[in-house]
Order: C-alpha cells, then structure tokens, then sequence
C-alpha cells in the first residue's frame, strides 16, 4: 500500500447501448449474415458482449453488389464537394459521441480507455475531417486534371486499432470517389458496427459502406470477390502474403500494411528522461499492440545502464488493470489467441538466453493480461529480436557507433518505423537517411497525424496511408 | 514461465532515506567546482531537456484522475505543504499576524484540518511571524538575498539574511544571481549560495532559480544541480514576481535534478514551486507529479512545499465540499 493511493476512477459504461446481437451492414441497413454467429468478449473479463453475424460468401457477393450500385449510380457521379458534406458530417458525428465509442472500443479491444478518449476517438476523426476537405481539390493529389476512383474497395483491418483503421481505410476511398466493403477484425467489430449507425444518422446513401463482419473466411471472399477493384489490408504479413498471391494476376490495385520490428535508437547524448517516456510510448501503448511499435530498443553502450535502470524505474509506475479506469495505463491483451503468441515468444527469449524483467504487482485473475516485459543481453539473433511479438516486450541491443546502429536498426525483414533520440540535429537528419522504415521518429515515438502518409519498406509492406500519398491510393490518372 | 526472472534494479535500491542533509558539496562531485571551466564542463554535460517531450510528460501526469479518498488524502497533504506567503510592500505586522493565525488553524470550523508548513515573509517580518508561530511547529521563512532581483552586492545579500535569521527565520529563500549565471558565471552563483548557506547557520536554505528568467529547461536542469551542490536544501521555481512563475514542466525538470540527485550522492533535496499554483487542481497534479516522477519519499512537508498565498482557500473549499457533499463559497474561509 503506498501512501498516495489512486482511488478507481472508472468510465461509466452507461452510455454504450449493446445489443445482444449484430448483423451485416449491407446496402444501408443490418441484415443477418448466413454464417454461424461468432461472440465477441471484453478481454479485461472475458465476459461476452453481443453476438456476431458472420458474412459467408453470399453475404460478401451481396455487399460487392451493393458497393457497385453505390458508386455507378450515387456516389461517383455525386459533386466531390457534395461528397466531401457527407464526410464531415461522419467526421462532426464521431466526435459528437466520441465518449460511446471509447467506452465501446475500450470494451471490445481492451485498451485503456484513456488511449480510446484521447487516440483513436479523435484520430478517427481527425481523419474524416482531412479527407472531408480533400474530397473536392482531388485534381492537385499529382494524378492530373481529374483524377478518377478505382470503384469498390474491399477493406480488411486489425484489432488493435479497429476505429482508427476504419477511419484511415474508409475516410480516403470515399473523399476519393470509391465505395467500400469493410471486414473488421474477428474480435473487434463492435465500434465497426456503431460506425455503420453513424453513416445512417448521417444519411449516407445506401451502398456506398458495407460492413461485413465475420472471421478469416469472410476477409478472403472479400479480397478474393471479382468485382473489387482496390484491395487495402492491414494485418499480419502472414496474411499479407496470402493476400498478395490471391491478388496477383488480377486487374485489383493493392496496398499492404503489414508487420514491424522498430528500432528505437538511443544516443548517449540523448534527452534521457524523454528518451525514457519514448521507449515506454514506443512499446506499451496499446499493450504493444502496434504494428510500428519500437520494440527493439537500441541504446549506445556507454549509457545502457543508465538508460535501463531508468526506464525499469519508470515501467514500475505504469499501473496495469481495468481498462475503464481513468488512471490505467495497460490495459488487456485482446484475445487469449494473441496471449499465447507473446506467451510463446517470451518462453523463446528466455530459452535463448536472454534477461526477461517484470515490475512487481498483481494482474487481475480474469482475461487476457501480460506484464510490461523487458529483456535485456539480447543477441540480433535471438528471435525476440527478429519475431514481431506485437505484445508489451522490449528487447534491448547495444551499439557503440552510429554505423552500428543504423546496421542493426536495418537487420529485419521489417521496415516501417524508426526512432531516434539525440540532440544533435546534423546526427538526427543522417541517420533517418540511412534507417530503411517509412517513419522515421524523431526525439518522439507513435505520434500519428492524417496529413502524414504512413506505411512500410519490406515485409512491412507497400503503399501509404494518410497524406496525399495515401490518398492517391484510391485513385487512378485520368 | 518466467521462473528464471531477474531484477536487474532492485526496486527498493533507490527508495533507502539518506541520512540528515550534510553541508557543502558532496565529495564525488568536489572537483566539479575547482574550477570555472570544470563546473560549466559539468554543467553543460547534464543530459538534456527535450522541450517538446517535457512538456507532453507533464500534460500526460496532469491527466490523472484523484478522486474520493485519494482526493481527500491529497487535499490534507497539499494543505500540510503550503507556505502561506505574503511578500508585498504593505505588509505590517497585524497582516503578519493574521496570516500566523490562520496557518495554524486553516479552517476554524474544523480543528481536523491540518496546518501548513511555514509562514514565508520579507525578512524584517520573520520576528512577528516566528512569535506568532511559536510552539506550533510551524516553519518562518523569510525571502533574503536582495530578493526578488537579487541584484546588490554580496555583502549587502548575506547581511540580509543574517539579519533575518537574527529575528527569527529558520528557512531562507534565497534568490540566485540570474545575470551571473545566463552569462556563464556559474562558480560565482555557486559561490554565491555557498556563502548564503554559511551565513544561514542552522537555517534551512532555499534557493530560488527564478525560472521565468532562466527560460529553458536546460538551464533550469543546470540552475538545480548547481544548487544542489553547493548545499541549497531545497530548490525552489520562483519568486512569484516574474511570470511565467511555477509550471508543471519545470517542476518535473526540478523533481527529475532532485531525483537523480540522491541516486548519486545519497542526499536528499527538497522542491518548492511557488507562484502561480491558485487551485486545488494544480496542486494535485503536483502531488500525482510527485508520485510518479519521485515516489513517495517526497511527498511529505520535509521535502515539498508550495509557495502560494490564494492556494489555501481553494483548498479550503474543497476540502470542506468533499466533508459535507456541498460547495459554500468565498466567505466560508477567511481572507488570508
């Protein structure tokens, strides 16, 4: 018991109305899907919150169709400016019930319901708001005079962060022209499905969202339906790949968000106390399930210790538990599956040979929970430091010079983001040159915004998201 | 799993009390100030502050939310950390007085309520206040050092807190010389404070940065140590005549110099923020700051204070709110 003792300050759950159970979004309305219902649990309790339809491929086939309908008859030929009306309307609605979908998001995926208040509710927004404004000056992304839209996009998103995703796949293909099949993840549909209410209230046409939820049979009949013209997906690179083959040979425009395994670089010259916060910002938002987390650390030898002893102090502070309260800092791992993938790897770690380290403190006895973990004297080979673990696990590695670093920051088959902590400008700027990551982070880590494109070098994947890069995506020369 | 987990910092390594604060400069760090150009090599060799990281820290530590019991706790501590101040050029002996009474006895309608540290005055005051505050355990302080400027020759600086001392004050607040030290002069500000602190005998020694003056964080981190070495008891922001005046960034720059502080040489240093530090809500945030940053070792009346005079009603007022389940208002609490 310490002497300052935060009392639960929980989020009133109140305001989320759950239903028992959800269908398909198809053509402006909730239909039942034909597939066997999946349920979708709080991952803080293991309670069960609704019950799921899931799309078969009939149910695919149906929403392809009314995407297509959308986009001839409604949505392509509408004004860009009336188009871009639609999309701050969603934009203004998000934020008007900001506070049901972080409550809701923190249910269905588990994270602090700070990290839902203050991330993705209002990047989620943030990014129709960008794209509202972009719907109607299209003819100055760099595609020429009039640039036109590919058609249907059919959209698989993860569960990390499943509004926010939403929000980067759907805010772009609709300011561009495009109507969209959206397939949220398996265990996260839920803020998918109040979004769909959203583009009602919004009096979005019919057809132009679909949202079919559902499982991996569900995502492939989407990415594999004929009539799809661009496929965007943001996932595992497992997945990326089986992807990537099912598309290949066919007319569809693809872009890949896949995996990471960021290095965070720490100079001896580095703002350590913030060079602390970055690390810990780096791994253990969102429980380290975060496709750009920086979960190499690669700190200069000569303050290793120094740096370590810091951040253990610091990881000490952060305070574990019920993802509602106010004051959580981690929050749940989202599904038992993924519980046992960090599981496995860290086993790996230790086996390997390498130091694992935990804060002391209890975790709740129900749902899904892993300690901020750090391991130290990891070797480049280790398979903590090769392997995605995409879970709240730091593997430190040393360098002694800059050349060294950027070596071993470049060792992956990953490359999608990079930080680097130094006061010195003239080291930050030749070093970002040499990293091999599509974001590189400067003195900061995991800051997002929608007019910075976002995307991966590698199996990391291909294509931006955000910007006009990623607005180009949706689009094709005239 | 995990049978093979090991602790490569013990947790508690860091949290031992030091024993009492020992005088003069630390003996690992006695050849820092040799020289001028040793101590601004040291100096600058502090790892730097990132503004824009700082900052974002300290918004992040002020989103915590302290409620019920931990509100209540927070409030009593707060109240128990307050040097009630006055340091205006009206001042008289009745003001003094006045204040002296209410710092023992806050709220008059609840004798549960606790006192507050000290009672901070100029220095020809500290007579009225330390016979006010007799036998109450209450502290005198008395600012010194030609405060607030600190602009007067150094025998004219240690004569001023002499004779504050002589009428009674056992804390100084002293201001540095902030044009010695934004022109690099940094030995003569540690000099400088070297001397306060002899000069204050038994007298705990303040030492204000005046941070609005010092402007960056790198200066605040560098002002810290420097007085921290030369044998300031606690560190403290501001006058309160100069604005900017206490901030939470500059707080967590001054709780991290403390902090690192002790873990090199074993002494602990207390922190005072002062000025600006107006509602109940700023001074939890202190408090959760504190918490986080320091741990609990300092959050305590020996090794943190806030220098405020409009604080202590606030925290009047939501003390009592949270005691009855109602707001009363301004005339529920006295005037100072």
């Amino acid at each position: 018991m310490s002497l300052f003792e935060y009392a639960p300050a929980p989020e009133s759950r109140s305001i989320v109305d759950l239903q028992p159970s959800y269908g398909l979004f198809v053509d402006g309305e909730f239909t039942p899907g034909q597939g066997t219902p999946l349920k979708t649990v709080n991952p803080a309790t293991e309670e069960v919150l609704s019950e799921i339809a899931v799309g078969t491929d009939a149910d695919v086939d149906r929403a392809v169709r009314a995407a297509r309908r959308a986009f001839t008859r409604v949505w392509g030929p509408m004004r860009p400016a009336d188009r871009g009306k639609y999309l701050f309307r969603i934009a203004r609605l998000l934020q008007e019930r900001a506070r049901e979908f972080a409550v809701l998001e923190t249910l269905d995926n588990g994270k602090p319901i700070t990290e839902s208040r203050d991330v993705d509710v209002p990047l989620a927004a943030a990014h129709f708001f960008y794209h509202a404004g972009w719907a109607d000056k299209l003819d100055h992304v760099g595609l020429g005079a009039a640039p036109r839209p590919h058609g249907v996009a059919g959209q698989v998103i993860p569960w990390n962060f499943p509004l926010m995703m939403l929000a980067w796949k759907v805010a772009p293909a609709l300011a561009a022209g495009n109507t969209v099949v959206l397939k949220p993840a398996e265990t996260t549909p839920l803020t998918a499905l109040l979004f769909a209410e959203i583009c009602q209230q919004a009096d979005l046409p019919p057809g132009v969202v679909n949202i079919v939820t559902g499982a991996g049979d569900t995502g492939r009949a989407v990415v594999e339906h004929p009539d799809v013209d661009k496929v965007a997906f943001t996932g595992s690179t497992e997945v990326g790949k089986q992807i990537a083959r099912a598309v290949a040979g066919t007319q569809k425009v693809l872009t890949l968000e896949l995996g990471g395994k960021a290095a965070n670089i720490v100079f001896d010259d580095a703002p350590v106390d913030q060079a602390v916060e970055g690390i810990v910002r780096g791994i253990f938002f969102n429980q380290g399930h975060v496709c750009c987390a920086g979960s190499r650390l690669l700190v200069q030898e000569s303050v290793h210790d120094e740096v370590i002893a810091s951040l253990q102090r610091r990881i000490g502070t952060l305070r574990v538990g019920d993802p509602l309260d106010k004051n959580t800092d981690i929050g749940a791992i989202n599904s038992a599956e993924q519980l046992a993938r960090i599981r496995e790897l860290v086993d790996i770690g230790e086996a390997e040979g390498a130091h694992p380290w935990q804060p002391a403190g209890e975790l709740p006895e129900r749902g899904f929970w892993f300690k901020p973990t750090v391991f130290t004297d990891v070797s480049p080979a280790h398979r903590i430091a090769r392997d995605e673990v995409f879970g709240p696990v730091l593997s430190v590695l040393t360098f002694r010079t800059p050349d060294e670093a950027v070596a071993k920051a470049n060792n992956s088959t990953y490359g999608l983001s990079a930080g680097i902590w130094s006061e010195k400008g003239s080291r930050i700027l030749s070093i970002a040159n040499q990293l091999r990551a599509g974001v590189v982070w400067a003195n900061t880590f995991n800051q997002f915004d929608p007019t910075s494109p976002f995307g991966g070098y590698k199996q990391s994947g291909y294509g931006r998201e955000g910007g006009r890069l990623g607005l180009r995506a949706y689009l094709k020369e005239s | 799993m995990m049978a093979g987990m090991t602790h490569v910092l013990d947790p508690t390594a860091l949290g031992d009390l030091p024993g009492p604060p020992p005088r003069g400069t630390p003996d690992a760090f006695a050849d820092v100030t040799r020289s001028d150009a040793a101590f601004r090599a040291f100096l600058h060799g502090l790892p730097g502050v990132d503004q824009v990281g700082a900052e974002a820290r300290a918004a992040q530590l002020g989103t915590r939310s302290i409620k019920t019991t931990a509100k209540a706790w927070a409030i009593d501590t707060a109240i128990s950390m307050v040097d009630l101040t006055t340091l205006e050029g009206a001042d008289t002996p009745g003001k003094v007085r006045s204040l002296a009474a209410k710092a023992r006895r806050p709220d008059p309608t609840d004798p549960g309520c606790p006192a507050v540290a000290a009672v901070c005055v100029y220095g020809d005051l500290a007579g009225v206040a330390s016979d006010a505050l007799a036998g109450t355990g209450i502290h005198t302080a008395a600012v010194a050092t030609a405060f607030p400027s600190g602009r007067a020759s150094r025998e004219v600086k240690l004569a001023d807190v002499r004779d504050a001392v002589a009428n009674g004050a056992d804390e100084i607040d002293m201001v540095i010389d902030r044009g010695a030290f934004l022109s690099g002069r940094y030995l003569d500000v540690f000099e400088e404070v070297v001397a306060v602190k002899e000069a204050c005998g038994s007298a705990h020694l303040k030492v204000i940065l005046e941070t609005g003056e010092l402007r960056t964080y790198d200066a605040v981190r560098r002002a810290s140590w420097l007085a921290m070495l030369a044998g300031g008891d606690f560190i403290k922001t501001s006058t309160g005549k100069i604005s900017p005046a206490a901030t939470l960034p500059v707080c967590l720059v001054m709780l991290e110099a403390v902090r690192d502080f002790r873990a090199a040489t074993g002494v602990q240093i207390g922190v005072k923020p002062a000025g600006g530090i107006k509602t109940t809500k700023d001074a939890v945030k202190h408090l959760v700051m504190i918490n986080e940053v320091v741990g609990e070792d300092w959050l305590s009346p020996d090794w943190f204070r806030f220098g405020a005079s409009s604080l202590l009603n606030d925290l009047l007022l939501q003390r009592q709110k949270l005691r009855t389940g109602h707001y009363s208002g301004p005339d529920h609490v006295s005037v100072d």
